[in-house]
């Protein structure tokens, strides 16, 4: 592992991000509107519903911590694909970058660009409707932690497809978000679901990690089991997709994906 | 002299279609091999294998006597690659780009490097300007200077001069070749441009339907087949391999 390598592919992104005013407030543009438009609504159901009623902000919260997962796992993506539009995919996969140092320096930079959208998101939050998502304590770092998993995970599993299949992948890219989150149950509970979707849904780890946010603003108590089986759902899907990473990237060596991507 | 690539029956298949059928060839240290033939002849194919992004289907690629397959991140440290068919990061400037790969390439000391290949290049001027702003020549110039950044040993070029103008690219060939006196480095050369290959190239592979169906120094090529120049040379062979085999 070679943390100059890992820097100067970071570095590439930050150069991107920090050199276009347009680009860092698209970051943090649609987070924003989105965290808005959801207060709305959470104010709205707080007031008529009777689930909600003694807890303003659970949906509010649910929305924050689903754009987080969204962020990270677009922004991976994002700067898969930012290599194959600016042609420069061929140079990456000549320099004598390690698969896992590409990895780990993706994880790092779509973690900062997810940051640079949610924090004044999160900012907005409390003046504008006065919720604060720390009110899940301790507990929001584990949360936090396990969407940040499941996004990049997300993110390595499109990235396979892009070194696999090339550009013509990128549609999946924009829609792997929107597929799976009706299995998340990221603003009802899982019981409203049909017993075969609930199935589907506890294979994932959304569905604990926005379970047990609601029940820490709801119930005010912690299901450590939640927490666990996330985590540990989370390390188990990462390792494959890493595998499949590297699975993708031989596949792509013997069909020559590689060298055509960018043309 | 000292072979720094040494390719041994190579291979690869894309499903059935053969697209490189055993080929073997070496390149010695300060040399440069021109590497001829119509497009679909298994230049590119065989230039992806030397990188390590095409894998082969059989036979064998040495570089510094190291086999790409078992040492790839090792080698990629030592060669570089340049075509008019990748680009650099449009949005970043000259300067940047360069500090990203000196940084993937683990350059020590990227300032001095970037400052010699600056002066070389002519590229001072270019530092602090967005490179998808620039010219087909001043990227030209930018992507080989990022081509050499790492200081390889052995150097790629696909097409080095396509579409520049003949000024351009003059001065890109007179750098190679001085470049390659001073470095000792070992260059393969893909280029359609027969008079660049005739001038840079001591030697010259002529490639058809992924097989090597003559090879030779271009004034030997040139008597051989009875041509005026290295251009009749490869439309006659281009056209009819079986005469020559």
């Amino acid at each position: 592992m070679n943390f100059t390598r890992i820097y100067g592919l970071f570095l590439r992104h930050f150069y991107l991000i920090t050199r276009s005013f347009p680009r860092i407030l698209d970051l943090i543009y649609w987070p924003s509107i989105q965290i808005t438009l959801w207060g709305f609504i959470s104010n709205f159901f707080a007031s008529h519903s009777t689930y909600y009623n003694n807890a303003v902000g659970v949906i509010l919260t649910c929305a924050i911590l689903y754009d987080f997962l969204f962020r990270t796992s677009i922004g991976f993506n994002m700067l898969f694909l930012e290599e194959i539009w600016s042609r420069n995919f061929t140079n990456l996969f000549i320099a004598p970058i390690k698969i896992s140092e590409i990895i780990i320096s993706l994880i790092f930079t779509a973690l900062i660009r997810a940051l640079i959208g949610l924090i004044p998101a999160i900012l907005l939050t409390s003046p504008l409707f006065g919720i604060s998502i720390l009110d899940l304590g301790i507990y929001l770092f584990f949360l936090f932690l396990s969407l940040y998993i499941f996004g990049i995970t997300l993110g390595i599993l499109v990235s396979s497809g892009l070194l696999r299949f090339g550009p013509s992948f990128e549609n999946i890219a924009w829609s792997t978000m929107f597929l799976l989150a009706p299995f998340g149950c990221i603003y009802y509970p899982i019981e409203i679901l049909p017993e075969i979707f609930q199935k589907i849904a506890y294979c994932l780890p959304l569905v604990y990690i926005f379970e047990e946010a609601r029940n820490i603003l709801i119930n005010n108590s912690v299901n450590l089991e939640n927490i666990f089986t996330a985590l540990i759902l989370n390390i188990v899907y990462l390792s494959i997709t890493i595998s499949l990473f590297y699975f993708s990237f031989n596949i792509a060596r013997k069909k020559g994906t590689l060298i055509n991507i960018g043309e | 002299m000292e072979n720094l690539v040494e390719v041994k029956n190579l291979k690869k298949n894309y499903g059935s279609k053969e697209a490189v059928k055993n080929i073997s060839f070496t390149i010695k240290k300060d040399e440069i091999l021109g590497l001829l033939g119509p497009n679909g002849s298994g230049k590119t194919t065989t230039i992806g294998m030397l990188l390590g992004l095409l894998k082969p289907t059989d036979g064998q690629i040495l570089i510094e006597g190291k086999k790409i397959e078992e040492n790839r991140i090792e080698i990629l440290k030592k060669i570089n690659f340049i075509s008019p068919y990748i680009e650099l990061p449009k949005k970043l400037t000259v300067k940047q780009n360069l500090i990203v790969y000196g940084k993937l390439y683990n350059v020590l000391n990227i300032k001095n490097r970037i400052d010699y290949l600056v002066e070389k290049l002519r590229l001072s001027d270019l530092l602090n300007r967005v490179t998808g702003e620039l010219s087909s020549g001043q990227k030209n110039r930018v992507s080989l200077a990022k081509a050499l950044v790492n200081n390889p040993t052995v150097l790629l070029l696909d097409e080095p001069t396509a579409s520049l103008d003949p000024e351009i690219g003059d001065f890109v060939r007179t750098f190679l070749e001085n470049y390659k006196k001073e470095k000792k480095i070992s260059i393969l050369l893909a280029s359609h441009n027969m008079n660049e290959v005739t001038r840079l190239c001591k030697s010259v592979l002529m490639m058809k339907d992924g097989e090597i169906i003559d090879k030779g120094i271009p004034e030997d090529l040139i008597e051989r087949h009875g041509r005026k120049n290295l251009e009749e040379v490869f439309l006659k062979l281009s056209r009819n391999k079986n005469e020559f085999h």
